[in-house]
């Protein structure tokens, strides 16, 4: 079957994208403005022999996909701050007990209950440290219904290639704006699968350190009887109060993503052939961003722009070299400067930045940046 | 028979307590297990956290230790994934009832075919003593200094009034009754609770003047009744008493199965609704 271009939402590519990348189990919890998500697994996944429930509240959700991937399932939840909010803790578990999953984080305006239908960045930091412990994460964040497509994608092939739970963190104008899609053939996608263990039952050690830091996962049921604790353990799986061991288990958890930053870290640049001044932003601002660093060339003002795709791990490094360049950095976001601060204290100098922000449930404008970057010398 | 067969030796001993029911138990559910011929690759044990959430750490199955109160949470996603498995959960009173209240109600709605063994020591054992809903009361506890002032849940009740298609109640001291309660439960095809009272000398004898854990059985001996006998007492005549037996056992589609069923009929009849 060929591809075919479809006019749908954000939603709704986030869905079928998970359908393609060979997500067959859903669980969640009704959360503005993410539960077309949920609305349209739950067409979908019984005609696929899937599985969608709603759970009592966002915490079992979170619990239920983490077991449905414990019994070999791809699974995936979404939500919104609040929700997002409720499942941390567990969103821990699944990261020291390395169990895949997807968690979709639909932005809206917080702290609290705060804007349920309104526009926001604010997750930023929460989608990295909203769990307690030191512990590897990715996040990936789309800026259009395309993007959302492919990134779910690449969130679940992530999170089965390093057992690690990926959030795909997008936005209230990103998942509501209906726009143009082509939804690649099967064949033309890339599909990653577990690494499962070679060694018969006997012989599985489940968090043995080897030179690729991602253990083989035995589903539960496949004839591999192994133990799986949230608590610090040795490669057995069980718990351990040794400090030898929890010092090495500890260090390759949290360094098992650096040595796969290029798999891992996706950026757009355009205009950086020369440029003066550089515009860094994510999600749905980059609409305006474009549109304003367009206008700012036609103008003859010399603006780079960096769309980034990947939030965590951030990609400081990555994107130094541009930086390094720009004489002013503007940076347009829906909080107060949550990226900016990992820029501020990672990549540059800070007398560089200059920050747009709104908190107010607006999208930021592409008059608001074009003004900025005509302005700001 | 051989328990050893069933157990992670190189684990052992286990952390519990002198005078604790939880090795009581999970002899009996290895007795059932063994009677039952259970395939250890095709059977999960889910456990939140507490003292009765180490039990599966001992046994050689397929084990998972969760967070707190989220056992029955996460055994749910393991039933629906692959409900060919056999998935029992070992949770305490503050485990199933505090944190994990919200999931057991709504698991026993669903009538979703898990076995649950709540091992009720009326206390938080192992962080220390604190009040749990199931806490007598009066009692003291390390939270209540001067005696319980909450009125305690009554975890068979509950689960029975929430829909659990097999409910029951025993005491460790009663193990031949918890071997037929908990055989009852695994064979039982939907949600099923067993609720077992079980002595914790350390932290809720301790504070009530019950130190030894010999003592606490004695203690069950005497104040259990069968809930045929119950029937006919006054409920003075039930003050301080544990009722124990069978509270619920009924036939009911189970939740994995209703599943099945609305996806093979949409499938086979076309019957979607866009």
């Amino acid at each position: 079957m060929p591809s075919k271009t479809m006019m749908i939402h954000g939603n709704t590519a986030c869905a079928e994208a998970a359908i393609m990348a060979g997500c067959r189990f859903f669980a969640g919890y009704p959360i503005t403005p993410s539960s077309e998500i949920a609305e349209y697994l739950a067409y979908k996944l019984p005609l696929l022999d899937g599985i969608f429930i709603q759970m009592e509240d966002e915490i079992a959700s979170i619990c239920a996909v983490i077991g449905a991937s414990i019994a070999g399932l791809k699974a995936m939840t979404a939500t919104s701050g609040p929700g997002f909010s409720l499942m941390q803790e567990n969103i821990g578990f699944a990261c020291i007990a390395e169990i895949p999953c997807v968690i979709v984080d639909v932005q809206r305006g917080g702290p609290s209950t705060g804007l349920p239908t309104l526009p926001s960045q604010q997750d930023v930091m929460q989608s990295r440290w909203g769990t307690h412990g030191e512990h590897p994460i990715i996040v990936l964040t789309p800026s259009s219904a395309s993007e959302t497509f492919h990134l779910t994608i690449k969130a679940f092939n992530l999170s089965e290639k390093f057992r690690v739970p990926v959030i795909l963190l997008t936005d209230e104008i990103t998942a509501h704006l209906t726009e143009k899609v082509t939804i690649p053939d099967k064949d033309q996608i890339k599909i990653i699968n577990r690494k499962k263990p070679a060694v018969p039952p006997e012989k599985y050690i489940p968090y043995q350190i080897d030179d690729t830091y991602i253990p083989a996962m035995a589903n539960f049921g496949d004839g591999y009887r192994y133990h799986i604790t949230g608590l610090v353990r040795d490669e057995q799986g069980f718990p351990t109060n040794d400090p030898e061991i929890i010092e090495k288990q500890l260090i390759r958890l949290n360094q098992k993503l650096e040595k796969y930053r290029n798999e891992i870290i996706e950026y757009d640049t355009q205009f950086t052939e020369d440029f003066e001044k550089l515009v860094i932003c994510y999600g749905s601002p980059y609409r305006a961003a474009k549109n304003a660093v367009t206008r700012a060339r036609d103008k003859g003002i010399k603006v780079g722009l960096i769309k980034l795709k990947t939030l965590w791990p951030f990609p400081g490094e990555e994107i130094k070299p541009y930086t390094a360049k720009a004489k002013k950095i503007i940076i347009p976001e829906m909080n107060l400067g949550q990226v900016a601060y990992l820029i501020k204290s990672e990549v540059c100098d800070d007398d560089k930045i200059i920050k747009i922000n709104k908190i107010n449930g607006e999208p930021i404008t592409p008059e608001e940046i074009y003004k900025t970057l005509i302005w700001s010398d | 028979m051989d328990y050893l067969r069933y157990l992670r030796i190189d684990k052992l001993p286990h952390i519990w307590c002198e005078g604790c029911g939880n090795g009581i138990v999970l002899k009996s559910l290895l007795r059932v297990i063994d009677e039952l011929k259970l395939d250890p690759d095709k059977t999960v044990i889910v456990s939140g956290i507490g003292c009765s959430s180490r039990t599966p750490g001992y046994m050689d199955f397929n084990t998972l230790h969760t967070t707190h109160g989220r056992a029955i949470a996460y055994a749910t996603g393991i039933k629906l994934a692959k409900p060919e498995l056999e998935v029992i959960v070992i949770t305490g009173d503050g485990d199933a009832t505090a944190i994990g209240g919200n999931h057991f109600i709504h698991a026993a709605r669903r009538n979703i075919n898990i076995t649950v063994l709540i091992y009720n020591n009326y206390i938080y054992g192992m962080t220390g003593g604190q009040v749990s809903p199931t806490t007598p009361l009066f009692k003291y506890t390390t939270t209540t200094p001067y005696g319980n002032p909450e009125q305690p849940f009554d975890i068979s009740k509950l689960a029975k009034a929430a829909g659990a298609s097999f409910v029951a109640r025993t005491t460790v001291y009663h193990f031949q009754k918890m071997d037929t309660y908990i055989k009852k439960a695994i064979l039982k095809k939907g949600f099923s609770v067993v609720e077992i009272i079980t002595p914790c000398p350390t932290a809720f004898g301790r504070k009530n003047k019950e130190d030894r854990g010999i003592d606490m059985l004695k203690k069950q001996r005497e104040i259990a009744v069968p809930i045929e006998k119950a029937k006919s007492l006054s409920s003075d005549e039930l003050k301080d008493k544990i009722i124990i037996g069978i509270f619920q056992d009924i036939e009911k589609e189970e939740y994995t199965d209703l599943y099945k069923r609305i996806r093979e009929e949409i499938k086979n009849n076309n019957k979607v609704r866009l």
